[in-house]
């Protein structure tokens, strides 16, 4: 009998702290908002110097790697058109195929799961390593809202750069496949990009731009979340920092999905 | 004139650490200008007193108010003003390692006050100098020693001119020339600057000579609450147990021990 039970209390155990976790995040999603828009009437105003610092750290210091990145996804992408659509005597479709390609999915796919392993984790280990050392308590103490202070610049700045890093990866990520298969289309590169810019609809690139928001959201309450519920030290703080990755990831895979499923419908 | 209410008010607590119960109704008070001394051993519940004190754990039960006001039923507003008239220096520091000393003394200053950066400069220097930091504003924590950190939590605990000021564990970890450094700086605190002090600590030396009264926290209760010299005649057994460093003779219950040894709960 305990053979049976016990496997059945443990997955009910493990439902309810996801269900917590998430609940946990939801809250603090509704009072990082709160006290963006009316913190200030409480005495807990939003600083613009911690966004833009934040947003420094989260999209500033990440444009080399995002390019990097993006570019190489980029040069992939026309390999992988050129070859599949030629064997169809398709090669006019490159140029809509990687286009559509990229801006749909892979520039807010690719921008995100990096800023995750970048910014996710940073949150996470800043965050934890501040509670194990009761440096969250003593902002309490002192009166500052440490969502006000910790959680809602992150969040602001990541939805406002994650967004602008994913319109950047979709052009030289564009550009990329550009200089691979122009001449393989015997295109020039200029040519290329001015095909793609008449084919594209500013729906394709509100539907990268929209999931991107979403993204930021999900990097951003994972990490923090996770950063506050750090216990057990210094091991705790790197637990969490792997957890936050891990999680974000594959909460971003998931949410690309569904939205992928509804928007093309 | 009516005697002034108590600043610190804490009725029938009650905290649960999961199913474990770590404060079983605690009552609690202290008037302006003392220096009162929470007392007692490892897992008395003394840092959860505090904690909840601080109001930064809800009580299961019973109230706890400061300055009158219930730290569980208060408004955000109510509870910034209260966090504005209290200082605490936490038991490690808890310095924002991101800033140096002088930001982090700062700190207060600059999220509460409207005062000019030049004000602020001054008025963190001072406290600075209180504590015997002047000239180490530009450091960051990390190259402070142990009590030059808690010196330094403790000129942030008080650059707002808190009436009312904890102090967790201020000689945990320390020599004992720096801890009775600290001791003084304490005693000094309350005469400048007519603070009330809590401070919570297993030093029984440093409890003794700066407390105004002693609470003895035992096993989550208040085992008596008193001046130094009723502590010390106090004919309570863990009392006297804390006091001569007597160690505990732990009752084994058989049939607990065997059920605990081979793990089937009863």
């Amino acid at each position: 009998m305990e053979a049976l039970t016990r496997p059945l209390a443990q997955l009910g155990r493990s439902a309810v702290a996801a269900l917590a976790g998430m609940g946990y995040a939801a809250m603090l999603l509704v009072d990082a908002l709160r006290l963006t828009l009316f913190g200030w009437r409480a005495g807990q105003p939003l600083r613009l110097r911690a966004v833009f610092e934040q947003m420094r750290q989260f999209g500033v210091d990440a444009l080399p790697i995002v390019c990097l990145l993006a570019f190489t996804v980029g040069i992939m992408l026309g390999i992988q058109f050129v070859a599949a659509l030629s064997e169809f005597g398709a090669q006019s479709q490159v140029v809509i195929a990687v286009a559509k390609s990229v801006t749909r999915e892979f520039g807010a796919l690719i921008t995100a799961i990096l800023v995750a392993g970048r910014s996710g984790s940073a949150l996470a280990a800043r965050i934890g390593s501040m509670t194990v050392s009761q440096e969250v308590d003593a902002l309490a103490v002192i009166g500052i809202d440490p969502v006000r202070y910790l959680v809602a610049p992150a969040l602001i700045a990541m939805l406002v750069m994650l967004p602008l890093l994913t319109v950047l990866a979709d052009a030289v990520a564009i550009f990329g496949a550009a200089l691979y298969s122009a001449p393989a289309l015997n295109l020039t590169p200029t040519a290329y990009m001015l095909q793609t810019m008449s084919l594209l609809t500013p729906g394709d690139v509100g539907q990268g731009i929209a999931k991107s928001a979403v993204f930021a959201l999900l990097i951003t309450l994972i990490g923090v979340s996770t950063g506050f519920s750090v216990t057990g030290g210094a091991e705790g703080v790197g637990r969490a920092t792997t957890r936050a990755v891990v999680v974000s990831i594959c909460w971003i895979i998931v949410a690309d999905m569904i939205f992928s499923f509804f928007l093309n419908r | 004139m009516n005697t002034p209410a108590p600043l610190i008010e804490v009725e029938q607590l009650e905290a649960w650490y999961g199913r474990r119960r770590i404060l079983h109704g605690v009552d609690f008070s202290v008037k302006a200008g003392e220096i009162r001394v929470i007392m007692g051993g490892s897992g008395s519940g003394k840092s959860t007193l505090l904690r909840h004190m601080l109001g930064l754990n809800r009580p299961a039960g019973g109230t706890v108010k400061l300055f009158g006001v219930d730290m569980a039923r208060a408004s955000e507003r109510e509870k910034l003003d209260v966090r504005k008239r209290i200082g605490v220096s936490f038991q490690g520091g808890a310095l924002l390692t991101s800033m140096t000393v002088g930001d982090n003394v700062a700190l207060p200053l600059r999220e509460h006050t409207r005062l000019d950066e030049q004000t602020i400069r001054i008025m963190t220097g001072i406290k600075l100098e209180v504590v015997n930091l002047g000239g180490f504003q530009d450091l960051m924590p990390s190259q402070l020693s142990g009590g030059m950190v808690k010196r330094a939590a403790l000129a942030r605990a008080i650059v707002m001119d808190p009436r009312l000021l904890f102090f967790d564990e201020p000689s945990a970890g320390l020599d004992p020339v720096v801890s009775a450094e600290l001791d003084e700086l304490i005693l000094r605190l309350r005469d400048a600057l007519r603070m009330t002090i809590v401070v919570v600590t297993h030093e029984l030396e440093s409890a003794f000579k700066i407390a105004d009264s002693i609470t003895v926290l035992d096993q989550g209760k208040v085992l008596m609450t008193g001046s130094t010299t009723e502590v010390r005649a106090s004919d309570n057994e863990r009392i006297q147990d804390l006091l001569n460093r007597r160690p505990r003779d732990v009752q084994i219950d058989a049939d607990q021990y065997l059920q605990r040894l081979i793990g089937e709960d009863a």
